[in-house]
């Protein structure tokens, strides 16, 4: 009995992405020594987790619905500029700020999403279009209305203490965000009916869709989540580092693909979880900060995720068939 | 006399110039199999895509109960008892047992926005759908649908339609891709639909699992009706050779001795 249990449970789609968590940890404890896993040495990858895990999420529910965004890359920027401009550069209160990055995070994400699900255009290139279109307009706009790439925000102290400080002086407050909006993903996605529709939909679009769920509306939610998400996590960022450049977050549409197949989605869709995507997202994080604490040049650390990254998804094939071909021994 | 629960009266099909279907009548009933048999490319997909919503009709009608109806997309054809289960079975092998059988219409428990699905009752259910079909070896809601095998897997999709109130039962060459005991076990498991009452439509290249089944056969060939009989009609040779394309085993004979002179 104890061994059937055991067993079922390394073929959940997690069990990968917590042995390569581990393993990266172990790895970085013997190079690095114990300050890794000091408090401060925590904070410094909890922070790059926390930024990425909040994306993370959503875009990896899109590939376990059969999807992929990339837009993110400059929704995150956009995030950052429109409450540094509106905010920063014009006096409206943070509130209203608040409002129109979540409201272009849904239009962006509905542009999305609504091209993805109306025409036979893959949600790469048509997210490759919005990736560069919000960029140019980013950009554009920010020139003309600032006549730089680059704006400061000084935020009222509420503003601050919920979206943008350091706790304790090194814990990002998004920290918090991220376990948060984990608790809400997890429970919906593994505990409610929406998350079934949403591995259907990976599974077969067309049979979904005869299931009666509505494929067509939860995609494009999906695609809002995480333009949203984007550009939330921009925002934060603006307000922590009281200021907003057009051009940070490119890497993070590496960043967070990586950490979501490292975390045991399968590239083709229908497999994954959501506890995965977060193990996922702490290995990467922890190889792309545990290097400061060895002794290595910190350049292998893009060997070691190059590694990591085509070791998971090689297992994920291995736990994906052993999955699909469990059956209880015969008594 | 009750009318059929499914009937095709004069149906052509013709996708812009080609013409598939050509005035097919058909009467299903319930409690009954009807097999439908031809070669490749006869139209059988095409005929049953008709049936179960996939396609409109050029002309001719659909009639359910004796009373006309249109079928405008797959789903209004599901809602009025018409199921289809297709080759391999389960489409969705990355999700486990319970949660496949209940797609779209999950169980819930709790309240508001805090409905949890309740994967114990899916489970159950699920489970106990299938063994009541004979399954016994489908203990575990959890096991994921792909790990089954091709035999269960068929059998878990007809339980499911059954379960889901399937009138008519459309099964796509459910034998084709299986080994001599597999197909034996979802033979039996039509069996048990007819038993049922359900009126099965049964496709299959295979003229022993036909005859092992059907009550009454439809030979298509080239998208036409070349044949209808009940069981016990004709022999299990004239069946085959019908299936052939109207050309007797004699024929086949002279046709390979006649390469073999050229
Ligand atoms: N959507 C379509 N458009 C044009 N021709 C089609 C279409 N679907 C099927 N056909 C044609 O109809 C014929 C019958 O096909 P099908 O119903 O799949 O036969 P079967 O299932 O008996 O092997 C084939 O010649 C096929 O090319
Ligand atoms: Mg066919």
């Amino acid at each position: 009995m104890s061994r059937l249990s055991i067993g079922s449970l390394f073929r959940r789609p997690e069990a990968g992405a917590f042995l390569g968590m581990v393993a990266v940890i172990a790895f970085f404890l013997i190079f690095g020594g114990i300050n890794f896993l000091k408090p401060s040495g925590i904070a410094s990858w909890l922070n790059v987790a926390a930024n990425i895990g909040i994306i993370a999420i959503p875009v990896g529910l899109l590939m376990i619905a059969g999807e992929l965004d990339i837009s993110i890359g400059s929704m995150i920027p956009a995030g950052s500029m429109i409450v540094a401009i509106m905010s920063g550069h014009y006096d409206f209160p943070i509130w209203m700020s608040i409002i129109v990055v979540l409201g272009f995070g849904v239009v962006v994400g509905f542009i999305n999403g609504f091209l993805v699900v109306h025409t036979a255009v893959p949600s790469l290139i048509v997210t490759l279009g919005t990736l560069f279109a919000v960029a140019g307009l980013v950009l554009g706009l920010s020139v003309l209305i600032t006549g730089t790439t680059s704006v400061s925000i000084k935020a009222p102290d509420f503003y601050k203490a919920v979206f943008g400080q350091f706790i304790g002086g090194t814990y990002q407050v998004i920290i918090l965000w991220w376990f948060a909006v984990t608790a809400v993903y997890v429970f919906y996605i593994h505990y409610t009916k929406y998350g079934n529709w949403i591995f259907a939909i990976g599974g077969d679009r067309e049979s979904a869709r005869n299931a009666g769920i509505p494929t067509t509306k939860l995609t494009i939610i999906l695609f809002i989540l995480s333009a949203c998400s984007a550009a939330f996590v921009g925002m934060c960022q603006a307000l922590l580092f009281n200021s907003a450049q057009v051009s940070a977050g490119m890497s993070y549409i590496f960043n967070v693909i990586i950490s979501v197949v490292v975390g045991g989605v399968v590239l083709t869709g229908g497999f994954g979880s959501v506890v995965g995507i977060v193990f996922g997202t702490i290995t990467f994080a922890v190889v792309n900060q545990g290097i400061y604490f060895t002794s290595f040049d910190r350049n292998w650390s893009s060997l070691i995720i190059g590694v990591m990254l085509l070791a998971a998804v090689l297992m994920n094939n291995t736990f994906r068939s052993m999955a699909l071909s469990y059956a209880p021994k015969k008594k | 006399m009750t009318s059929p629960v499914l009937e095709l009266r004069s149906v052509d099909k013709s996708f812009g110039p080609i013409d598939v279907l050509h005035d097919i009548s058909l009467k299903m009933n319930e409690g009954e199999v009807l097999c439908l048999l031809g070669d490749n490319g006869a139209g059988k997909s095409t005929l049953i895509k008709t049936l179960c919503g996939v396609h409109k009709p050029t002309r001719g009608s659909i009639l359910m109960d004796g009373a006309e109806v249109t079928f405008s997309t797959p789903r209004e054809a599901q809602d009025k008892g018409i199921a289809t289960v297709h080759q391999f079975g389960g489409t969705f092998p990355l999700m486990s047992i319970g949660r496949s059988f209940f797609v779209g219409v999950e169980p819930t428990k709790g309240w508001g926005p805090f409905k949890i699905y309740d994967r114990k009752k899916a489970n159950k259910i699920a489970v106990e759908a299938v063994q009541n079909f004979g399954i016994t070896r489908v203990d575990d809601g959890d096991r994921l649908i792909g790990g089954l095998s091709g035999g269960e897997r068929q059998s878990l999709a007809i339980a499911r339609a059954v379960h889901f109130g399937a009138r008519v039962l459309i099964l796509d060459e459910p034998t084709a891709a299986l080994g001599v005991k597999q197909a034996a076990h979802v033979l039996r498991i039509v069996n048990e639909a007819k038993r049922r009452g359900l009126a099965v439509i049964f496709i299959t290249h295979q003229v022993m699992h036909a005859m092992a089944v059907g009550d009454h056969f439809a030979v298509l060939i080239r998208g036409a009706i070349a044949a209808d009989f009940r069981k016990g009609e004709r022999t299990r040779e004239e069946i085959t050779d019908l299936m052939a394309g109207g050309e007797t085993m004699a024929d086949l004979e002279r046709q390979i001795e006649g390469y073999a002179d050229a």
